[in-house]
């Protein structure tokens, strides 16, 4: 390659208004490996910058620069880098960083991974171009999360709340109902002072069926319309997962901060962004971390997780419930071990409650909502909330607790408490976590709860005493025999 | 000056060429929009650099200019209350220029300077002072006296001094016959330790209200200890209570990579919490250091190094401080991610080979010191650093070897989490090594047989332990009363004495007295019901006493009134069981 061969032209046809008009094509190629092109003899160009390329037959591409080392750059192809050759295909720098256009009209509309609308429907008229990779909230101007957000899902509502600003993982295996849950969370959430509602859907590396599913689902329930859908299909290219997640999250911020709504933003499926996070690292030969995920992937996955919150004086707020698979059902593996550290609690989902057809399997006992006591009590739920939970909780371990000791000695062996604690374990995955498709109220979930809590013994119930008289099931029928 | 150009980026490490003459670990001012950055190696001419900050945008030939000095601190009244970004930028300004998000280039001064301090001088013209001596004293807030010091370096005879006053941080207060001036603020270089005149033996415990550290792990003022745990097993909540309950003058918190909702929670709660000491909020005595995970990764590596730096100086003043850095992990992870871009040849899982020396200087700031000055002070840095294991395994590096530096290993145990006991703090796995130095400080200022109470508990945890193996296999039933008992006790000593409730007003906070009595009240059912069972009694009637529930309660009791009536329950619990007819 020599210098001779760069030619730098300026291109008048189909040239998009918003590149500033004298740009540069090269055609400096040196090296193509896995999803990066290395470009030489580049002037001028800026890490992070975005890149058009041409392909000989006329198709065009888009990437980003990852490093600049003197006049090279290297760039990664988001579509993949299937047909580039060294020799004609030119590479344009596009001086600027990776933008989305934004607008109320968003809504209801289904976006590629990138942002570019695929649904057939009008182009979308732009209220503001906003760089995907956002900045930091300021912690200082950060609104500490506050308000409940009623899912309907029993498991979460009473024992792992869900609170406006708030970032919880579901953690899924291969095979159970991730997505199930989180379009019945969609489909029932509500904020209970009822204002606006928007949802945004970041699919990456979802099948066509599980993606025909969501948007089913939305249309059947009339949900389309609140919901932004940007869509990157298993089979379309691997590195755009990198920005698809980016793009939901601008979106999120602006529905948010700039129109107010309430957002809840679901991201599904992070392990196939994290697998793409690390083909693009193996591809530039980086030093691996654990699993040959980089090590850079903790700060990766916190830059995206971290963009969920309030601000100060504004109404408006950004909710995450991301959900990713554990490969082989492992939740020490590097994805869901950096996303626990880094989210607020997570919500996991069990084969085993699966097998036994519980809908849907939530596994409340690994499960957490670490901002539970923000959004719950007195004026936002119900004031023995913390107190049913913290029973419900500690009964349910105890009775899993008994389930093994059975296996070994045999339900003869046990006391009549112990054996009312078997039971209380077997309703409670029947009843409070296997509700399956109906929507619930907090209330009710709470009293279901007190049913199940009604058949312990009266002395077990140590952590909800002060609430027995209120609201056991025993109390209303002492109160009516009374009248 | 020196300036050059860049030549190469990659994520938040750039390089420039024509730096020669710059020194390592130099502060550059980096691109058209001054980023902060901060040189990690020198090769020939170029420099290679860590930015603090975002580098998209950034090009090949952007001007690089050095400083010529290290990443300093500023220090200075105003410290206190304040939070700051990794590199001592204190946010509140930083929103005001840049709004709700964190904008690249922001340039704020740590202190305020327009803010005037009532300033009492304490030296007179003529008088000779030298690096540590107090010229002078401004009230910091309600409770702490800021003392202005000489900075270590200095030494001369004072020409002037101003009289007694309202002053900003830049005037100057004091000045040497050498010309030499004295204002209240000073810089100090973050990676490089404050000189002392020499360590003292840490003797005096650093006293939490959590009575699982007090009593069992308790470390000293002046001592380090690590709190390593998988996700939702408790770290944050426990250094925060730490944080708002620790027997010391000051906190220096920083949060390091971790949750911006959770430092929003400290930043909220704080100023409305009371310091139970002098009723002020404890925010008065309290500075943030708040690198969250996604702001620049750089800034978090620089932001534990700013926590201990802010730390000795009040520990130079002659104050006890303690500094908690949530989470060290995360530091390590900024370590190995800048390693990575350097293409060093990486460690053990990646980390670079340096981390160990790393964490031991790191480690060693802590201390309780003799500082520089004429007068007799004694100050200490105490650290508590959180440690998140990847996959929740201990054996990994940033664990291991933190272990070896440390005082105290404060495990926190995924199923006592998932039980629900908290803190989750493991009685079987963790240990102090600063046991033989505060046991007396507990037998003089608790109770004589403060030692043996504690060993003796731990043995019922220990035995525990082992009668659990058992009922696992065989059930509960094949046991004999004698060991029944054990597990009977233990249960009260898990439940009712280690498990607290860290959001509960009285329970949060347990003074050592009161643990003391608690533990000793549980032991006097041990004790008694042991006696009694040899004499023939059943353990049906003893559980049947209402003495059980009693214990249960003993958490909640206000500390005042607990100090009364534990000891009658003991006394009670003693007589009743006795009391016992067999039959």
């Amino acid at each position: 390659m020599t210098p001779e061969t760069m030619t730098p032209t300026t291109k008048t046809e189909e040239q998009p208004a918003r590149l500033s008009l004298v740009s540069t094509d090269y055609r400096t190629i040196s090296y193509v490996t896995g999803p990066l092109v290395f470009v030489e003899n580049v002037h001028d160009v800026s890490y992070n910058e975005m890149v058009a390329i041409r392909m000989p037959d006329g198709a065009r591409r888009s990437g980003q620069v990852l490093e600049v080392s003197g006049d090279t750059a290297v760039i990664q192809v988001f579509e993949g880098t299937q047909g580039i050759d060294v020799d004609a295909t030119e590479v344009r720098f596009l001086e600027e960083v990776a933008r989305i256009s934004v607008s109320l009209d968003l809504l209801g509309r289904v976006l590629n991974g990138t942002g570019d609308p695929i649904d057939g429907g009008a182009p979308i008229i732009p209220e503001a171009r906003l760089d995907i990779t956002g900045s930091p909230i300021n912690p200082y101007m950060r609104e500490k999360p506050a308000d409940f957000i009623e899912t309907g899902i029993s498991a979460i509502d009473g024992l792992n709340t869900l609170v406006r600003g708030q970032k919880l993982p579901i953690f899924s295996g291969s095979g159970l109902p991730a997505n199930e849950l989180a379009a019945q969370i969609i489909r029932q959430s509500r904020v209970k002072s009822g204002e606006e509602f928007a949802v945004v859907f970041g699919a990456m590396g979802l099948t066509h069926r599980e993606a025909a599913y969501f948007i089913s689902q939305f249309e059947s329930t009339g949900a389309l319309e609140r919901v932004v859908f940007f869509l990157n299909l298993a089979d379309d290219p691997t590195v755009e997962r990198l920005l698809t997640p980016r793009c939901a999250l601008t979106v999120a911020e602006y529905l948010a901060f700039e129109k107010d709504l309430q957002v809840l933003v679901v991201l599904s499926d992070m392990t196939n962004y994290c697998e793409a996070l690390r083909e693009v690292s193996t591809a530039r030969e980086e030093v691996p971390g654990r699993r040959g995920y980089p090590g850079y992937m903790y700060t990766d996955l916190a830059s995206i997780y971290e963009r969920a919150g309030r601000i100060k004086n504004r109404k408006g707020s950004v909710t995450q419930l991301p959900i990713l698979s554990m490969p082989d059902d492992d939740i020490t593996h590097p994805i869901p071990d950096l996303t626990g550290y880094i989210t607020e609690g997570q919500i996991v989902l069990s084969r085993q409650l699966h097998r036994r057809a519980v809908f849907p399997p939530i596994d409340v006992l690994p499960c957490l909502s670490r901002l539970m006591n923000l959004g719950i009590g007195e004026g936002k739920t119900r004031d023995d909330h913390r107190a049913v939970a913290n029973q419900l909780y500690a009964a349910y371990a105890q009775g899993r607790d008994l389930r093994k000791l059975v296996a070994i000695v045999g339900e003869e062996a046990l006391s009549d408490t112990d054996r009312s604690y078997l039971r209380f374990a077997d309703e409670f995955e029947k009843r409070i976590v296997g509700q399956g498709d109906e929507g619930r109220t907090i209330e009710e979930t709470l009293s279901i709860g007190w049913e199940l809590m009604a058949g312990l013994p009266k002395a077990e119930l140590k952590r909800v005493r002060e609430f027995v008289d209120t609201y056991h099931p025993s109390a209303s029928t002492d109160a009516e025999d009374a009248i | 000056m020196i300036a050059g150009t860049i030549s190469k980026i990659t994520g938040p490490v750039a390089v420039a060429a024509g730096m020669t003459g710059a020194k390592m670990y130099d502060i550059v001012r980096v691109g058209h929009e001054g980023l902060m950055g901060e040189i990690i190696r020198l090769e020939g001419g170029s420099a290679t650099l860590q930015v603090y900050e975002d580098t998209s945008g950034l090009k090949v030939g952007d001007p690089v200019e050095s400083t010529e000095g290290p990443l300093l601190v500023e220090l200075g009244p105003g410290l206190l209350s304040s939070i700051y970004d990794g590199v001592q930028r204190p946010l509140p300004i930083v929103a005001e220029q840049g709004g709700d998000f964190i904008e690249r280039g922001t340039v704020a001064s740590a202190l305020d300077r327009e803010r005037e301090w009532e300033f009492t001088p304490t030296v007179e013209v003529g008088q000779y002072v030298t690096g540590g001596d107090i010229v002078g004293t401004v009230p910091e807030g309600k409770t702490i006296v800021h003392k202005v010091m000489v900075s270590p370096a200095l030494k001369g005879t004072v020409a002037s001094v101003v009289p007694a006053g309202s002053y900003n941080v830049d005037t100057v207060l004091v000045t040497l016959d050498d010309g030499t001036e004295i204002k209240m603020s000073q810089w100090w270089p973050v990676r490089q330790g404050r000189p002392y005149v020499r360590k003292l033996d840490p003797t005096h415990p650093f006293t939490t209200g959590m009575r699982i550290l007090d009593t069992f792990f308790p470390i000293a003022l002046g001592g380090n200890a690590i709190i390593p745990g998988g996700f939702g097993t408790g770290k944050t909540v426990t250094q925060q209570s730490l944080a708002k309950w620790a027997d010391v003058d000051i906190i220096i918190y920083v949060g390091c990579g971790e949750r911006g909702n959770e430092m929003t929670e400290v930043l909220v709660e704080f100023p409305e919490l009371e310091d139970p000491r002098s009723g002020a909020p404890l925010m008065d005595r309290t500075v943030l250091v708040a690198n969250t995970s996604n702001m620049p990764v750089a800034a978090r590596e620089a932001s534990i190094y700013v926590g201990a730096t802010l730390a000795e100086f009040y520990r130079d003043m002659g104050y006890s401080v303690a500094m908690m850095a949530d989470s060290t992990s995360r530091w390590g992870e900024a370590l190995r991610e800048v390693s990575g871009r350097l293409e060093e040849m990486p460690g053990e899982e990646g980390y670079p080979a340096y981390l160990a020396t790393r964490l031991a200087a790191f480690y060693e700031r802590s201390g309780r010191v003799r500082p520089l000055g004429s007068d007799d002070r004694v100050g200490s840095v105490t650290m508590v650093g959180a440690v998140s294991p990847a996959g929740g395994d201990m054996s990994e590096p940033m664990t291991q070897n933190s272990l070896r530096v440390s005082g105290a290993f404060w495990a926190l145990d995924t199923s006592l989490a998932h039980r629900r006991h908290f803190p989750a703090i493991s009685w079987t796995k963790s240990y102090t090594l600063f046991l033989g130095q505060v046991r007396g400080w507990f037998e003089e200022n608790v109770a004589g047989d403060w030692y043996e109470m504690r060993g003796k508990a731990m043995g019922i945890l220990q035995k525990e332990t082992e009668l659990q193996e058992i009922v696992q296999l065989v059930g509960p039933d094949a046991l004999p009363e004698s060991e029944k008992i054990i597990l009977e006790i233990a249960r009260m000593l898990r439940e009712d004495f280690l498990q607290q409730f860290a959001f509960d007003d009285i329970d949060a906070y347990c003074p050592p007295e009161k643990q003391y009595l608690m533990l000793k009240a549980i032991l006097a059912f041990h004790d008694a019901a042991t006696s009694a069972l040899n004499r023939g009694v059943s353990l049906r009637q003893v559980l049947e006493l209402p003495h059980k529930e009693r214990i249960s309660t003993m958490k909640t009791t206000p500390h005042e009134e607990a100090i009364d009536t534990i000891p009658v329950l003991a006394k009670e619990i003693a007589e009743d069981i006795a009391g016992i007819e067999v039959y």
